[in-house]
């Protein structure tokens, strides 16, 4: 029982950590981009929709990826190539997800497809105590190896260097030479790939089906996660692990019949989402660990 | 036939001046040419830097300097004319390729990253990727060789602004530069400070390397660089050989006109006290703010008390306690103006009973970019009955005064009433200090009151300042330029991490004395050094 039931938490956290890693470069690199739930939903949609009609996960999953980079890269055309407001296109890209794949899914409502395997064979769930943590799939797995190496590129390589130099200062990179738009380009395509990746695992995985709006304000969550990690890769694990607890315990409680109010506990993720986030502004740590140039339009001057 | 004769002495004098000059040209400008729309800011600009040589660039705030060096460096491209490098025609198409060339430059506001280490910021600007260990070793030697010492694992906002200069120039060194662009290096340092740069330079000219040194201050031009190149409104007025002029003509060639003088102060000083300030504490309320300790301060009418200070010590948390940005009761003993208890009292409340101030950033704190100057006047001037009466605005009136404070205070306007945003950084400022002064202030609070303000533009301010004081009005100025102070007050004090020095008298300070209190030494130790 209690391992199904950190199963389920697992597994609720993997779309939040990749979705938030993800956003997690992108702000380092200096763009903010409130997309992430569109970018999430047509990733969902896109992987459903592949999956369904050539039968292959591996397709659908690429198909994911594929569809939030290209999502993010009209976000990168606004923002970064007519240097719109990062907030209001980052908004409207929301809306624009959402409508979209909505629009696509319309006729995959009610289908099924079979999700993900785990990687290990199915009675390593039976071991005691680690069972749970042995009855992940592939995708589970590598979200925990994508937050290292995206740890290790930022924090170990030089490109990773310029990169988070390029959101602190990015006058200052452009006068070093750095093309601050290429870097945050890149940025911002890996951070839709990443949140394609993320929407592709509800459908592929936590629930085989497609709904409209299934994301169901996870990408807003990652948002939150981000600054509840204060920017550092490996807090976004614990952070998402938190999340995932409450989501479920909300979920788990009214399985369980418990007299409060199933609207209040379903709120109980958004609370604590803002409750996070009240707390660490008043300890003032967020405002000096956020990249200084975070949604601050680059406009190079020749 | 005379034609021909005088072309010939002609290329016999070049021929002189050749032989005599053992160095050749490391880099020269010919008919280099930049404009912006229809704005011409550099005009063709020619003149050349040789081997080895420090060379100025002498000029106002806008005459060009900040513009020509961006195209050196490859953040501009030039309308039109050519670099040459070592006699070769070169086009430098960004920072990179100029620091292929060899030329390395240090940003009047760095290009360094607050929450990145020095190493980490010294990483960023070399090419070639070396090993953490190994880059560690090579700073720490070229630290050693040029004596600047500096601990690579700190934060850049840790250090003193004077540290993150070296650490700017350090980056610059360690790509050994053929020419190093200091843009206007001495601005945020102390005299003391300015003193290690140039012991730097000089080792640094010493072993090949050309600097160009741009500044609009001529003691310091004609102290360390050989030639100077003087600007005037984009175009050259000259090239001239440092040590042979005086800094009169250097400055007679940097305006275009005799510069005004500031009139001297007739001490009407009364003993009446007009501000009284004792015990005021403010703690800090970032990591980045400096903590006020104790702050003691009493000005009569008259009277023009100078603080004294590099920036950040201080000076900002100290003008909002004044202004009432920042007000408390219990960190603050005595604040009283003209009698009055005034520490609960809002900014607007302090300026009906006659308190005037100006602080230090006109863009967007004492003026509203996006808004007219008669916008402008109405915000400092909504409690005047003929500016609003019934809490409606009297726009004739409102006109009226703001025409008097452009004419009064010579500001030139391009239009009518133009947007704040559209005047020039000295005719908005002499905007905003005639629109205090023209209410006759009894007490006045300002800030930099000439901060990146021409020279015709700051005797002006500087008069007007002197005039209100000897019309009886006791009046604070908080400034980083010793000069000014030395101008304006009667006595001067400094602070320092958040405290404030004894006050002296003008007559008993210096700059030197000054440049060691603002560096933090304290009075005692100076008055050791003194016996």
């Amino acid at each position: 029982m209690i391992d199904a039931l950190i199963l389920t938490i697992l597994m609720t956290s993997v779309p939040l950590v990749l979705a938030a890693t993800g956003e997690l470069v992108v702000e380092r690199s200096g763009v903010l981009n409130l997309g992430l739930e569109g970018m999430m939903l047509m990733g969902a949609v896109s992987a459903f929709a592949f999956t369904y009609a050539t039968g292959s996960l591996f397709i659908g999953l690429l198909a994911g990826i594929i569809s939030g980079a290209v999502t993010a890269a009209i976000f990168g055309f606004f923002v970064l190539g007519l240097a719109t407001n990062q907030v209001a296109t980052g908004l409207a890209l929301t809306i624009f997800g959402t409508g979209l794949s909505g629009l696509i899914g319309a006729d995959f409502v009610g289908n099924a497809i079979t999700g993900l395997p785990t990687l290990f064979p199915k009675h390593f769930g039976d071991i005691p105590f680690i069972g749970a943590f042995l009855s992940l799939d592939i995708v589970a797995y590598s979200s925990v190896i994508i937050v290292f190496l995206v740890w290790v590129f930022l924090f170990k390589t030089k490109t990773g260097l310029i990169l988070r130099a390029s959101g602190i200062s990015h006058d200052s990179a452009h006068s070093l030479g750095y093309s601050v738009l290429k870097v945050r380009w890149c940025a911002v395509l890996f951070g839709g790939m990443m949140a394609g990746l993320s929407g592709a695992y509800l459908p592929l995985m936590l629930t085989p089906h497609w709904s409209e709006g299934m994301t169901s304000g996870r990408g807003w969550i990652a948002l939150a996660l981000v600054v509840f990690a204060s920017w550092m890769p490996s807090r976004i694990i614990y952070g998402a692990i938190l999340f995932g607890t409450i989501t479920i315990m909300q979920l788990a409680g009214q399985a369980r019949g418990w007299t409060i109010p199933p609207q209040l506990l379903s709120s109980l993720p958004y609370l604590a989402t803002i409750l996070v986030l009240v707390l660490i502004s008043i300890r003032g740590s967020a405002k000096h660990a956020a990249p200084s140039n975070l949604t601050i339009p680059f406009i190079s001057s020749k | 036939m005379i034609k021909c004769s005088f072309i010939e002495i002609e290329l016999f004098k070049k021929k002189i001046t050749k032989s005599m000059k053992p160095h050749s040209a490391l880099l020269e400008s010919r008919d280099i040419s930049k404009s912006f729309g229809s704005f011409i800011a550099n005009d063709k600009i020619n003149f050349n830097i040789l081997e080895g040589e420090i060379h100025g660039l002498l000029g106002e705030n806008g005459a060009g300097k900040s513009t020509f060096v961006k195209m050196v460096y490859g953040l501009l491209e030039p309308t039109m004319g050519a670099l040459f490098w070592n006699g070769n025609p070169i086009k430098i198409r960004g920072p990179q390729e100029a620091r292929n060339f060899g030329i390395g430059m240090v940003f009047q506001h760095f290009s360094l990253f607050p929450t990145l280490t020095v190493i980490e910021n010294i990483e960023l600007a070399l090419s070639d990727t070396q090993a953490l260990p190994e880059l560690r070793k090579t700073i720490i030697e070229k630290s050693q060789e040029f004596g600047i010492s500096v601990d690579p694992d700190t934060y850049i906002r840790d250090l003193s602004v004077g540290e993150q200069q070296r650490v700017e120039i350090l980056r610059c060194l360690l790509q050994n530069p053929k020419l190093l662009i200091m843009d206007e290096p001495t601005s945020v340092l102390t005299p003391q400070e300015s003193e290690q740069l140039f012991v730097i330079l000089n080792k640094l000219a010493a072993t090949g390397c050309s600097v160009l040194f741009i500044s609009h201050k001529l003691k310091e031009v004609k102290e360390i660089t050989q030639r100077a190149t003087i600007l005037r409104r984009g175009r050259v007025v000259d090239t001239v050989t440092s040590s042979e002029v005086s800094t009169e003509q250097l400055a007679k060639m940097m305006v275009g006109s005799d510069p005004q003088h500031v009139k001297p102060k007739i001490g009407t000083k009364s003993n009446d006290i007009l501000v009284q300030i004792s015990g005021l504490c403010r703690p800090a309320d970032t990591p980045f703010s400096t903590p006020l300790l104790d702050i003691n301060l009493d000005v009569k009418a008259g009277e023009i008390v100078g603080i004294a200070g590099i920036a950040g010590n201080g000076q900002s948390e100290l003008m909002e306690a004044l202004t009432g940005e920042w007000r408390s009761r219990d960190s603050i003993k005595v604040l009283d103006v003209l009698g009055v208890d005034i520490r609960d009292y809002s900014p607007h409340k302090r300026r009906q009973m006659g308190i005037g101030f100006l602080p230090e950033e006109r863009n967007g704190h004492s003026a509203v970019m996006g808004m007219t100057l008669t916008e402008n006047t109405l915000l400092t001037n909504h409690n005047n009955p003929e500016v609003q009466k019934h809490s409606i605005i009297q726009n004739d009136n409102l006109e009226k005064l703001t025409s008097n404070i452009i004419h009064d205070y010579d500001v030139r306007t391009p239009l009518q009433n133009p947007l704040a945003s559209s005047l020039s950084g000295g005719n908005l400022q002499k905007f905003v200090v005639g629109r205090e002064i023209i209410k006759k202030p009894s007490v006045f609070f300002v800030a930099q009151p000439t901060w990146g303000v021409d020279i015709g533009a700051t005797k002006f301010i500087r008069n007007a300042l002197i005039d209100l004081a000897n019309e009886g009005c006791g009046i604070i100025v908080i400034s980083q330029d010793l000069e000014e102070l030395f101008e304006l007050a009667d006595s001067i004090s400094v602070l320092f991490r958040g405290k404030l020095s004894e006050r002296k008298p003008v007559k008993e300070l210096n700059s030197q004395k000054i440049g060691l209190l603002m560096g933090g030494e304290d009075g005692a130790s100076l008055a050791k050094e003194h016996s």
